[in-house]
């Protein structure tokens, strides 16, 4: 490099081409991870073909993928904006990553809004797949697809905002570990796979206020049933988004 | 094609004091840095790091005033972002990605980034190949961390121990990128507690000991305030010393150590040598192994701070 080279000429590029940047890296790191990649593709479509093919569970009258196909479309989002998201951004703490991005131009506001997008190129791409796989085990959604996309949305925001608010508290094993757990916890106990009304009714109460009953019963309710916008469900993904957004936005370290 | 000196300096720090619940890390420092290199050095745990983070914007003090290019980097950190660069000591790259692929990264948040392949070229950073950051060599790391911090051409670099752990022909590489940097006009501050580093590298070397600055200046005047220079040579045993006190400036002191073996300190230039030397030849004595001993850096920190630099 010759004489000059170095002579500075400081500058922050665009905001836009910054969040695209940060969102293709964020989306590359997270394609790229055989771990995240099992919990959130090969889990959700395997338990699809899976309960859809084999009666293990008793998901009640009609076709087991109708039952299913909601469900596994809500876990995917979990998934990905929950387990997902926490893990990496927990290590990306852990491992200053965070920190250097905070010296660079990009505002946290921008880096908040790339890992948005890259959860939601994600869930796209999850959904793609997983609605592929549900409509060739023979799957007939009903209802609006602008429900669906606005109780994924909701979902989307929920998941992030308790995501986001663990791996900004916790150490990151610590996180690695509490996220699976959560993960496999609300699999088995939020209407993923097994139907709520297979638990006693006291829990039933208890387990349909979790943002994954909401968000799973909520799509059932659209995407099996043809209902119009379940605003209980809605409701109640908001009100977790707007705590758990909250309590993120409040606790969040970014060392 | 240097760029003007900011007016007031690159850095102006004053009554700095940051504590960590308890323990006071920085204790009322003061620090100014002009255009240059200037190097903050000191042990582990004089404070280097914290001082060092808080002018990048990452702790708020507790008490005093940060100006970083003349701007609060807590309030102003928006403006200030893109001017800076910063070296971490450990970290700051996504567990999962290749060097090139994060330098690129770094290049797109920048406005008039430097040509990345000259760079990884310049860096020996195309040895890291496809290799994901967590299995690179703590080296290789290191310069990877190097060159983000320069990629957005800015007008002042921090480094934290840029060459900790690094084996010796790597430093000089860092070095060497150091010295480029200040010839294209960026400023540059970094925290070392290697002598050596500061020596080769600093125009202006700030000594940092339990959270102050215990003495600033170039290397020259620090060795030449901080502590007295010695002469030392062998003749005769016997000479009249205090006949060769009267011949020396005031601020030097003579003393025959042992039988035949002489020390003179104070200010050892070349006319205090001529003037031992012209004394000796007065008295018909032959000095003997005269050799003239300069204060190092090391030898600095240890008369200020009464401690050794590294153990």
């Amino acid at each position: 490099m010759s004489a000059g080279t170095y002579t500075p000429k400081p500058g922050a590029a665009p905001v836009g081409r910054m969040i695209a940047a940060q969102a293709a890296l964020e989306t590359k790191m997270l394609l790229r991870n055989g771990e995240q990649l099992l919990l959130t593709v090969v889990i959700p479509s395997l338990l699809l073909v899976l309960f859809s093919t084999v009666d293990i569970v008793d998901t009640g009258s009609g076709e087991a993928v109708d039952f299913l196909a909601p469900g596994v479309l809500a876990l995917a989002v979990m998934s990905t904006a929950f387990t997902g998201q926490a893990i990496a951004t927990g290590f990306e703490r852990r491992y200053g990553v965070l920190k250097r991005l905070g010296a660079s131009p990009l505002p946290r506001w921008a880096l908040m809004t790339a890992k948005t997008l890259s959860v939601l190129v994600t869930e796209v791409l999850q959904i793609a797949l997983l609605t592929a796989i549900a409509l060739a085990l023979g799957w007939s959604p009903h209802g609006d697809p602008l429900s669906v996309a606005l109780l994924l949305v909701l979902g989307t925001a929920a998941f992030s905002g308790l995501g986001l608010l663990m791996a900004g508290t916790l150490k990151a094993e610590a996180t690695l570990a509490a996220a699976n757990l959560v993960f496999l916890l609300l699999l088995v106990g939020g209407g993923v796979v097994v139907p709520l009304d297979k638990f006693p009714d006291a829990a039933q109460s208890v387990l349909g206020l979790l943002p994954i009953s909401a968000l799973s019963d909520g799509l059932r309710d659209v995407l099996r049933d043809g209902a119009s916008m379940p605003w209980g469900a809605a409701g109640v993904l908001a009100v977790w988004a707007v705590l758990g957004l909250g309590a993120a936005a409040r606790f969040f370290r970014w060392e | 094609m240097h760029e003007e000196p900011v007016a007031g300096g690159v850095l102006q720090v004053r009554g700095l004091v940051k504590r960590y619940g308890s323990k006071t890390a920085v204790d009322g420092l003061d620090l100014t840095a002009h255009a240059g290199v200037t190097a903050v050095l000191g042990p582990n745990g004089a404070g280097k790091t914290t001082t060092i983070e808080t002018c990048e914007g990452y702790r708020r003090p507790d008490a005093g005033q940060v100006r970083v290019l003349g701007l609060d980097p807590v309030r102003q950190a928006a403006a200030l972002r893109p001017r800076i660069g910063v070296m971490l000591q450990s970290g700051g790259v996504y567990s999962g990605a290749r060097a090139d692929e994060m330098l690129r990264h770094m290049a797109k948040l920048h406005a008039h980034p430097l040509d990345v392949d000259a760079l990884i070229e310049r860096l020996g950073l195309g040895s890291c190949g496809r290799t994901a950051y967590r299995r690179l060599s703590g080296g290789q790391q290191q310069r990877l961390a190097l060159a983000m911090a320069v990629v957005g051409r800015p007008e002042l670099v921090f480094l934290d121990e840029p060459t900790a752990g690094l084996d010796p022909q790597a430093r000089r590489s860092t070095w060497d990128l150091v010295r480029e940097l200040r010839a294209d006009g960026v400023s540059v501050i970094l925290t070392t507690h290697y002598m050596d580093e500061a020596e080769q590298l600093a125009d202006d070397v700030a000594i940092v000991d339990a959270g102050r600055v215990v003495a600033q200046g170039s290397p020259e005047q620090l060795c030449k305030g901080g502590a007295e220079n010695t002469l030392r040579f062998t003749g005769r045993p016997g000479l009249d010393v205090a006949s060769l006190l009267k011949a020396l400036p005031t601020d030097s002191a003579a003393a025959e150590l042992t039988p035949g073996s002489y020390r003179v300190t104070g200010t050892v230039g070349p006319q205090l040598l001529a003037t031992v030397t012209s004394w000796c030849a007065q008295h018909g004595v032959m000095p003997e192994r005269i050799s003239v001993e300069r204060h190092t850096l090391e030898d600095v920190f240890l008369e200020l701070t009464g401690k050794e630099l590294r153990g």
